[in-house]
């Protein structure tokens, strides 16, 4: 079984690799906040994934719980703080 | 039990991997909030159903509040993962970000 | 005319019944947040015991009218309305997430969707049926609320035609059932 969530942890840490190629290379700005929100969310799992390998769960749960509050808080501040920039994204839409 | 925890972490893969796919492959920023606002969400779901399963084996006081920890997760997710993507498309709207549309091809 | 009406012989006894009023939901927000520090601590010492009532308290005294602004007893009708929503929610939610794996793992990804932004207007008027109305939007893969105002007016973002005609119908009835307002 412990090989089982070995393997499951490394297809996420795979998954979160493919995320970041839109975290990074995205066009626009909002394109790498949705692409830092789905890294966030794989995160929450890869944690507590981790608390059951090390056979400490009840110390990593607590660490994810605080993850997913500050992921939510990440996303809710920049996002806030994109909305008065107006006119910022034009030029990638002019193809 | 060990067979429920196997088949819901590798729906929750599933998920997870359509979300990641889904992210990538979008043509423009609107629709790629469907896969990772989503898809993700259900892929938290499946996989801590999956890890309660599991956990379930021997049974006592920690794994009691453990699981409960979990699906306070669970339900912290579901609240808030609706806010954040509505957040995101706001800041966009007000942005001045046009959707996407299917262009006429003659 | 009907304020001052109603101000007279409320003016009198309203210490009283104030406290009775703010009674229960400053038992519910103690409850909720006591349960909260248990789940969260883990540990039964007489030390933390007492710590978590003494700050719950606090917290439940200070902010009573926070989470129940105006407390009646139709909140735990509403409430037993809400769990019985659940699971066709979950269900739905489930089903159109594995329409949204379909189109994502389709090969021709761009002929297949169509996004286009449609408006409707509903008849909610309380913010929390606004709100669990737009969340249960966004919740239901190829729909996103884009806006919502207290008016009841959406803004809906859908993906593809499907997704955008099954939008008002059910979902509207069900939640306008839950939280018992009128069509």
């Amino acid at each position: 079984m412990s090989t089982f969530f070995l393997c499951t942890a490394l297809f996420l840490c795979f998954l979160m690799l493919a995320s970041l190629y839109r975290a990074i290379f995205g066009p626009t700005v909002l394109d790498r906040l949705v692409g830092v929100n789905a890294i966030g969310s794989k995160t929450v799992i890869l944690l507590l994934l981790i608390g059951f390998l090390y056979g400490r769960v009840e110390m990593f749960i607590d660490i994810a719980l605080a993850y997913a509050f500050l992921n939510f808080i990440t996303v809710l501040a920049a996002s806030r703080y994109f909305h008065k920039r107006k006119g910022l994204y034009e030029e990638s839409f002019l193809e | 039990m060990d067979i429920l925890a196997i088949f819901f972490l590798v729906t929750g893969l599933i998920f997870f991997t359509g979300g990641a796919i889904g992210i990538i492959r979008m043509p423009d920023f609107y629709s790629r909030l469907h896969p990772a606002g989503k898809l993700d969400t259900l892929g938290i779901f499946a996989m801590v159903l999956g890890l309660i399963f599991y956990s379930l084996h021997h049974f006592s006081m920690d794994t009691l509040i453990s699981i409960l920890k979990m699906l306070l997760i669970v339900f912290f997710v579901f609240l808030s993962s609706p806010t954040a993507t509505h957040s995101i498309v706001d800041a966009g709207m007000r942005a001045g970000l046009r959707h996407w549309t299917k262009k006429k091809r003659r | 005319m009907t304020i001052s009406k109603d101000n007279g012989p409320e003016g009198k006894k309203s210490l009283l019944s104030n406290f009775f009023k703010s009674c229960i939901p400053f038992s519910l927000t103690f409850i909720l947040m006591f349960g909260l520090w248990i789940v969260l601590s883990g540990k039964f010492d007489p030390l933390l015991i007492s710590l978590g009532l003494i700050s719950s308290f606090l917290i439940s005294f200070f902010f009573y009218d926070l989470l129940f602004p105006d407390f009646t007893f139709n909140y735990f009708a509403i409430c037993i309305r809400f769990i019985q929503y659940i699971p066709w929610l979950l269900w739905e939610i489930i089903k159109a997430n594995f329409h949204l794996l379909f189109i994502v793992f389709h090969p021709r990804l761009k002929d297949l969707i169509d996004p286009h932004i449609i408006v409707f207007k509903t008849n909610l008027k309380t913010d929390i049926s606004i709100t669990t109305m737009a969340n249960s939007i966004t919740l239901t893969p190829g729909t996103i609320t884009v806006s919502a105002n207290s008016d009841g007016i959406f803004r809906v973002h859908a993906i593809d035609k499907a997704s955008a005609e099954a939008l008002p119908g059910k979902m509207l009835d069900k939640v306008t059932k839950v939280f018992g307002e009128e069509k």
